[in-house]
């Protein structure tokens, strides 16, 4: 199964109830797939006439109480952002996939991780912030949708998952083990007709002195509990390294084997890699600079990620780049060769 | 003493925030009281839009979402998609759907969505202060038509989209009305139910009732004179009639 295949298939059997996409490529094979499977399961696919009204139709289903996705690539990811940002205001869960590709503009279709500000820093307007995953193999492609949807009911957001044109039409063996599910709290807020109970309303205008910036508060406050608990990052190879790669998404699988490569040659080298983009981690990677060494951030993009690693680090070790932006994506002996150069000079120092 | 007028239940007991004169109050009382003839309060769903009606959630007493401007097509087609059991309505005026939703509306019915959509032409936007509406009259003076619509100005031409609509195999209802008066209000009743009857029977598209209403603060008339400026002018240009179905 190709990357994008898996993922579908995976939020069939986490339990998705609506899919609604606007094509767009390299993740085409998800919209067909779910065109496909979704109606086989008696569950909802609509192609609508646009990412603004793909993201639109997620709202609406969710408002109902519905477990609803839309996937897209970043041109139409960013057609999404006043519907993310709306769906942050209304408290509703949502699942939104982009498999990145080059930008800005049309830019091209080939892979990237350009979108990472716009993803973590929240590409709409408003104080609000989206979880973001970054799977990194085929395997997680599919193994982060259940996680996805039980993040978003859980706190009642959008969930963003993260890939690239490479995992996307990657070919690699899945298995569909749908994870152990969190404990989710009920919706008694969705809009199901008034049966039995006062009028519910979703909304996110709060005109009164004082209602958005008390809103503003509460949902900083589940930002904060995300924070405290939904980080998740790997380690490899960290403790007695000299030089930590830090890299995510599919950059991750290129620096896993400059890291084992460059431990062949006797170079102390390691990695960590962010699972969640938002929540980052901070902690993690500022214990790691906690001893000295280095790190170099590598990325598909001009350096959007490095800003987050050097404030983890916060100016106790140097942080360095390896940024590969428009659709080019590191070698292993690009990587390798980097750090090398970087530990052979920090050792000549 | 015999009551020969009351509140209807759907409609909640509060002052409203429109203006003296306002078609929405009027189209709201309507709605409401259709819903309550058709005793489907408690499977209903609607859609407030980006207007002057807004806060239509709070005077009508129905599970609502309000949503971005425009788009409330889209978020019906989400809601009824999943819940084609439920009523869904959206309640729009022409800027939320002939000027920034133009799209979601007519792929909203392309795709024969089975939802009713209560359109509320009143000529202006309301909300922002009175600006020029795709559905502005010719010569009609706005805050950003002060000189009066003029085509030759790049202004454009009032913008007919129930004709459009009507054209569309997804459409199964569309109909003109005006709240001009006691028969253009019965009418206009009598649209609204039909409808929801349609979606109640599961008819296969969008029915949709295009509502001239009155903003009297904006066309700059007194209420009464208001409702004459539909009658003589407005419907001129959006004529009253059932365009299908
Ligand atoms: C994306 C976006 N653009 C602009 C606005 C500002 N805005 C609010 S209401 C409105 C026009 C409303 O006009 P109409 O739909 O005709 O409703 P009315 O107030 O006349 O009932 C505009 C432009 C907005 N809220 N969102
Ligand atoms: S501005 Fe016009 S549409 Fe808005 S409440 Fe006043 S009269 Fe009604
Ligand atoms: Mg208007």
């Amino acid at each position: 199964m190709c990357g994008n295949e898996a993922l579908a298939e995976a939020a069939i059997v986490a339990g998705c109830d609506a899919y609604f996409g606007y094509p767009i490529t390299p993740q085409n094979e998800i919209t067909a797939y779910m065109s496909e499977r979704m109606p086989q399961e008696g569950r909802v696919f609509v192609q609508s006439e646009s990412e603004l009204a793909a993201i639109n139709m997620v709202f609406g289903a969710a408002a109902t109480g519905k477990r609803a996705m839309t996937s897209s690539s970043s041109p139409g990811i960013s057609l999404m952002q006043e519907g993310i940002s709306y769906l942050a205001g209304a408290e509703l869960p949502a699942v939104v996939v982009n498999v990145m590709r080059g930008g800005p503009g049309l830019g091209n279709i080939a892979p990237s991780q350009a979108d990472y500000f716009q993803a973590t820093r929240g590409g709409g307007h408003g104080d609000y912030r989206t979880i973001v995953l970054g799977p990194s193999s085929v395997q997680e492609m599919a193994d982060c949708m259940p996680l996805a949807f039980d993040l978003a009911d859980q706190y009642r957001m959008t969930v963003m998952v993260l890939a690239d044109g490479i995992l996307g039409q990657m070919m690699e063996p899945v298995v569909l083990d749908p994870k152990p599910r969190r404990e989710l709290p009920p919706k008694p807020w969705a809009l199901t007709g008034m049966k039995d109970r006062p009028q519910n309303i979703v909304r996110s205008l709060y005109l009164a002195d004082g209602a958005l910036e008390e809103l503003n508060s509460r949902l900083m406050a589940k930002y904060q509990q995300i924070q405290d608990n939904e980080v998740l990052c790997e380690e490899y190879r960290v403790e007695d390294a000299e030089i930590v790669v830090v890299a995510y998404g599919i950059a991750a699988r290129i620096a896993r084997a400059a890291v084992d490569q460059a431990r062949d040659e006797g170079i102390c080298a390691g990695m960590i890699r962010p699972i969640t983009l938002w929540p980052f981690p901070f902690e993690q990677i500022g214990a790691a600079a906690e001893t000295f060494r280095m790190f170099l951030t590598v990325e598909m993009s001009c350096g959007q990620m490095v800003e987050d690693v050097k404030l983890a680090v916060a100016g106790k070790c140097p942080v360095l780049l390896h940024g590969r932006p428009g659709g080019g994506v590191p070698t292993i002996d690009e990587v390798l060769d980097k750090i090398r150069q970087l530990t052979i000079r920090a050792g000549a120092a | 003493m015999n009551t020969v007028f009351k509140r209807t239940p759907v409609l909640k007991d509060c002052p409203t925030h429109y203006c003296p004169g306002c078609g929405h109050g009027i189209a709201h009382r309507l709605l409401a009281e259709v819903l309550d003839e058709l005793d489907i309060q408690d499977r209903t769903i609607g859609i407030a839009p980006v207007g002057c009606a807004v806060l239509a959630y709070n005077y009508l007493d129905v599970d609502m979402v309000e949503v971005a401007h425009g788009r409330a097509p889209a978020v019906a087609t989400g809601m009824k998609r999943t819940n084609p059991d439920k009523v869904i309505f959206s309640y729009q005026g022409d800027g939320d759907l002939a000027a920034i939703g133009t799209a979601e509306i007519i792929h909203a019915a392309h795709r024969a969505e089975r939802i009713t959509v209560i359109f509320i032409n009143n000529a202006v936007f309301g909300m922002t202060g009175g600006q020029m509406a795709p559905t502005t009259m010719l010569g009609q003076v706005t805050a950003t038509t002060q000189q009066g619509r003029n085509p030759s100005n790049g202004q454009g031409y009032p913008l007919q989209v129930s004709e459009i609509l009507a054209l569309l195999p997804g459409t199964v209802y569309v109909e003109r009305c005006a709240l001009n008066g006691v028969p253009g209000i019965r009418r206009t009743k009598a649209a609204m139910k039909h409808a929801f009857q349609l979606q109640l029977d599961d008819a296969p598209g969008l029915s949709l009732v295009e509502v001239l209403s009155p903003c009297p603060t904006y066309w700059r008339m007194s209420p009464a004179k208001a409702m004459k400026w539909i009658d003589e002018q407005m419907s001129q240009v959006f004529p009253i009639a059932r365009l299908k179905g």
